[in-house]
């Protein structure tokens, strides 16, 4: 058994909030770049180059990326020889979310209920956990803020096996054709597919985690329907903030799990370009 | 792309009349920032014929929450919010003269139709961009609601602050345009 101590906790899911929100992933911005490259609208190439010289200007000043410094999402590894001490885990991640927020001139954008009061909570909290117990004695937090605007483009469809793989295609590239502009395209398109209503939520917003960006899923069947998706994705046009171009998607990344014999769950989580997340082991 | 184009603020009709789809923007002088919760306070203002805490007669609003100033900073990042949740109140404000809104994303018909009526403009900012917007902001004040935190309405002196025209006043629409241009 390994000691843990939430003052540990709190610290670096601070510095996790401020890193993540001040520095793109490199991977997020060769991808990027790269994109530009190939992009042969003027417009879309103009926005590229700007969120090019954003990040540079964000990395430098130690300034949020993008206004929306998200809902706190955090995915936990907690290794089940670990012992957290000195406190309660899930406060130590909402004391760090509290610091990281308030220290690093991060915008506060949770409401304390969703429909009747609507009230600021003024600190960023509560953030979300998802913890998953795993072999060993170490603690493994990714944290990843996401941005209101991409996430109102998700949607779970219950498709069915008489749908096949052309129905689950043509769900995920009509409902990148339906966001337009409005996830701040170019996108990081997350696909989940299997599992329960849930479950494929949660695999499309862990596709969204895949590192490095376009890395492609381990099943090769799968590999080459996320490369299908893409190119038929950047075919839509839709570009840059969706003023027109070829770089709608970054990546299309498809996670799956085994489902019931009546179902064929489908999910799509859409990331903006700005495509944060950022780990730390202790 | 279109035109390069200065503009001050309050706008008139002949500045609208100006400027169409695709024309980069580079808009100076006071605007006014408002989203989702401060224009569910404007709307109801408007309605029962309350005084507003802003002059709307030419008025430019920026859908932004921005986040916090650092120490010798103005304003933080602040760069557009989706527009289509602001649509509902839109058509109204811009028949009490209301003359452009700056946001991300397309908007409804019924906005595009009260831009060609009301003669007003969307403007779309780069969505992801803020702290580069963030330069073009000279000064930042709270006029209203303080109590939305990032959502209150802020008084903002810009300069050169860097916009495309998206909607113009005659019935011109860029997203649509764009797809065209691009869909294979």
């Amino acid at each position: 058994m390994r000691e843990v101590n939430t003052k540990e906790i709190v610290d670096v899911v601070a510095r996790l909030c401020m890193d993540a929100n001040y520095n793109l992933p490199e991977d997020v911005l060769d991808t990027i770049k790269k994109a530009k490259e190939k992009e042969d609208s003027p417009t879309g190439k103009a926005i590229l180059d700007e969120i090019i010289e954003n990040n540079r200007i964000a990395r430098e000043e130690k300034l949020a990326i993008c206004q929306d410094t998200g809902f706190a999402l955090f995915f936990v590894e907690l290794g089940q020889d670990v012992h957290i001490i000195d406190g309660n885990f899930q406060d130590a991640i909402n004391e760090g979310v509290k610091k990281g927020y308030q220290d690093g001139y991060l915008r506060k954008s949770i409401v304390n209920d969703p429909v009747l009061l609507r009230v600021n909570t003024k600190d960023n909290t509560p953030a979300i956990i998802y913890t998953d117990i795993v072999p060993g004695d170490k603690l493994k937090i990714i944290f990843c803020p996401k941005g209101g605007g991409a996430e109102n483009m998700a949607e779970v469809q219950m498709l069915t096996a008489a749908h096949g793989i052309e129905g689950v295609k043509k769900f995920v590239v009509e409902r990148v054709r339906k966001s337009g502009g409005n996830p701040c395209p170019p996108v990081v398109v997350g696909v989940g597919i299997g599992g329960t209503f849930e479950r494929c939520a949660m695999l499309a917003k862990q596709a969204l985690l895949r590192e490095p960006l376009g890395a492609p899923n381990p099943d090769p069947k799968f590999a080459e329907v996320e490369q299908e998706l893409l190119e038929e994705i950047n075919k839509l046009g839709i570009g840059p903030m969706g003023l027109g171009g070829r770089t709608t998607a970054l990546a299309v990344h498809i996670e799956t799990y085994p489902c019931h014999i009546a179902t064929m769950p489908v999910a799509v989580n859409l990331n903006c370009h700005v495509a944060r997340h950022k780990s730390a082991v202790i | 792309m279109g035109n390069e184009i200065k503009l001050k603020t309050p706008l008139s009709d002949e500045d609208i009349e100006k400027l169409k789809i695709g024309d980069k923007v580079l808009l100076s002088g006071i605007i006014y920032t408002g989203r989702d919760a401060a224009h569910k306070r404007l709307y109801a203002l408007l309605k029962t014929g309350k005084p507003l805490p802003i002059n709307i007669k030419g008025a430019v609003i920026y859908y932004v929450g921005p986040a916090p100033a650092k120490p010798d900073y103005v304003i933080g990042s602040a760069g557009p919010t989706t527009s289509y949740r602001m649509d509902p109140f839109t058509p109204f404000m811009h028949e009490k003269g209301l003359k452009a809104t700056i946001g991300k994303g397309n908007r409804n018909k019924d906005v595009r139709e009260s831009l060609q009526k009301y003669k007003g403009v969307y403007l779309a900012a780069t969505g992801g961009v803020a702290a580069l917007i963030a330069k073009s902001i000279k000064s930042a004040k709270i006029i209203a609601y303080e109590d939305l935190g990032a959502e209150a309405i802020r008084e903002l002196v810009v300069e050169d602050f860097p916009c495309t025209v998206a909607n113009d006043c005659r019935g011109g629409d860029l997203f649509e345009q764009g797809i065209k241009e691009f869909k294979i």
